[in-house]
């Protein structure tokens, strides 16, 4: 592994300044990713701002919405009451994610600025246009098994990894954070990007910018919520495809439903228009059939994740029927 | 001389020997000199960065950290770059604590951090200063062996033996989690700890004695 510089700031501007002024710096929280990635060389931060002594652990009630401080654990929002109570979505989607030891040590913000698993992002030997912009992308006509089926480009075929991400665009999250001029709010929907022509850049936080906090707005998705995780083994896998869906039903009518799909996209892929569909239809298989119909619309496979054309909207229908109690 | 004296022998390979010796000598002076190169701070930086009003290790220095482990207070020279698992292993000779594959998919390297179950093979020992951390080698009070170490043992819960330490110390976190209520959640809760023996049923076995005994874990 590389040497580094090693700060620990305890003053949130400490931190900001410090990220600001070095482009070679980078937050380290729990961990788990960015020491994973500095081991086999694919990052080499010349400075690492430990920012684990930010007063940014709190979930607390806030302004019609639950705020999740950046730092809150994944196995601590996962077991937390209120969002238990008002986003059990959320939990469901953060105990489905990696091992409990690596929940015990994940951070939300560090979740949410995970990279990619693919294979060639994570070789040193093979190209990789978002490691190493220019070389080329290994996974485009390589192994491209785990890879997008949604909102790729001619550069990258990448998914975004994590499943919070997925529950958190479902439920119409937003993101503060703080940089150098000062705070501002980031859609969830809005935070990861699509990669275009420049895949080396995953998020659209700015440099020097930190996150402060995930913001839940409340809603009527307390009681039919499912996220359906499928992989390759039962547990601890990464996703081959997930999907958060949510209804809120008065009777056996849908009022209104939010669904979301990850393992498919370079960033978590809110499925807007197939939730459109289901606003008013009755509860049934019917409706969700038509609704991942919709949702799978524009879907287009590699060589090897064609299966993802038909285990996507299988999925989807899955967990809508999961989260309606008709499974 | 001493190096010609090493070489021994006949004089042809005398002769090769020296040869190899100047060329070892030039490797060294330059080594030595990009050495030198590499551990001079940048003077600039430096001075930049003391203006922190904060703790600052430099590249190439060695932090002094105090770190709790099984109860003891350690004080330790370490680099920013070593992880809990390099320092528990190379440092203290804590071997109990495995390293399986380094890169937190095997749980090998389980240990407790606040009472947390954790991957040391994924966090920097730096940042740990004023946690307590608890290793196998902690878990034992004395010679009395914690009940999921004799339950490993009595239910054959392994077979090389390699992923031990880490289940166990997964197992206890998993009990005080309040995750081991069946079968199903124990084998949920345990996927961070993989054993390529295959002795899953057995350890879960142990995990739901030890549960369903009500000793305190």
């Amino acid at each position: 592994m590389n040497q580094f510089q090693y700060a620990r700031p305890s003053k949130q501007k400490t931190a900001i300044e410090a990220i600001a002024k070095d482009p070679n710096a980078q937050f380290i929280a729990g961990g788990t990713n960015l020491i994973d990635l500095m081991k086999r060389g694919v990052m080499a931060p010349e400075k690492l701002i430990d920012i684990n002594r930010l007063p940014l652990r709190k979930i607390e009630k806030e302004n019609n919405g639950v705020r999740i401080g950046a730092l809150a654990l994944n196995s601590v929002v996962a077991e937390d009451k209120l969002i238990l109570e008002r986003h059990p979505l959320l939990a469901q989607a953060l105990k489905s994610g990696a091992s409990a030891q690596l929940r015990n040590m994940a951070t939300v913000g560090g979740n949410m600025m995970q990279r990619t698993r693919c294979p060639y992002f994570y070789d040193t030997a093979m190209p990789c246009n978002k490691r190493e912009p220019g070389t080329g992308c290994g996974a485009m006509e390589g192994f491209n098994r785990m890879h997008a089926i949604f909102g790729f480009s001619d550069k990258c075929i990448a998914v975004n990894p994590s499943d919070m991400n997925v529950a958190l665009v479902a439920l119409d999250a937003s993101v503060l954070v703080a940089g150098p001029k000062g705070e501002r709010r980031i859609p969830f929907i809005e935070f990861h990007r699509l990669p275009g022509d420049n895949p080396e850049v995953h998020t659209n936080l700015q440099k020097g910018e930190l996150i402060l906090s995930v913001d839940i707005p409340d809603g009527p998705y307390t009681k039919h919520v499912h996220y359906l995780k499928v992989r390759e083994r039962a547990s601890f896998a990464f996703a081959l495809v997930s999907v958060a869906a949510a209804l809120d039903i008065d009777g056996s009518t849908i009022k209104s439903a939010r669904l979301a799909m990850g393992g498919v996209a370079h960033k978590p892929w809110r499925l807007t228009e197939a939730e459109k569909t289901l606003v008013g239809k009755p509860v049934s298989e019917a409706s969700f059939q038509q609704a991942a119909e919709v949702a799978m619309r524009g879907a287009k496979a590699f060589e090897h994740n064609a299966f993802k054309l038909i285990l996507g909207p299988n999925s989807i229908v899955q967990a809508l029927k999961t989260a309606a109690g008709i499974a | 001389m001493a190096d010609d004296k090493h070489c021994g022998g006949a004089s042809e390979e005398q002769h090769s020997c020296s040869k190899h010796n100047e060329a070892r000598r030039d490797f060294l002076k330059h080594s030595s000199l990009l050495t030198a190169l590499a551990l001079t701070p940048s003077a600039a930086v430096k001075a930049a960065e003391n203006s922190w009003d904060e703790k600052l290790a430099e590249k190439f220095e060695q932090v002094r950290v105090t770190l709790n482990i099984n109860g003891e207070k350690n004080k330790l020279s370490i680099e920013p770059r070593v992880t809990l698992l390099d320092l528990l292993r190379e440092q203290l000779n804590l071997t109990g604590t495995k390293k399986g594959c380094d890169y937190g998919q095997c749980g090998a390297c389980t240990v407790h951090v606040d009472g947390e179950r954790i991957n040391s093979c994924l966090t920097f020992a730096v940042m740990l200063e004023g946690k307590k951390i608890t290793t196998i080698e902690g878990l034992a009070d004395g010679t009395d062996l914690h009940p999921m170490q004799a339950a490993f043992i009595k239910h054959d819960g392994f077979q090389c033996g390699y992923c031990t330490p880490g289940q166990i110390m997964s197992a206890v976190a998993c009990i005080r989690e309040g995750h081991a209520n069946s079968e199903e959640e124990v084998r949920e809760y345990m996927s961070g700890n993989i054993c390529r023996c295959g002795a899953y049923p057995n350890i879960v076995n142990a995990i739901l004695e030890v549960k369903n005994g009500g000793q305190k874990v």
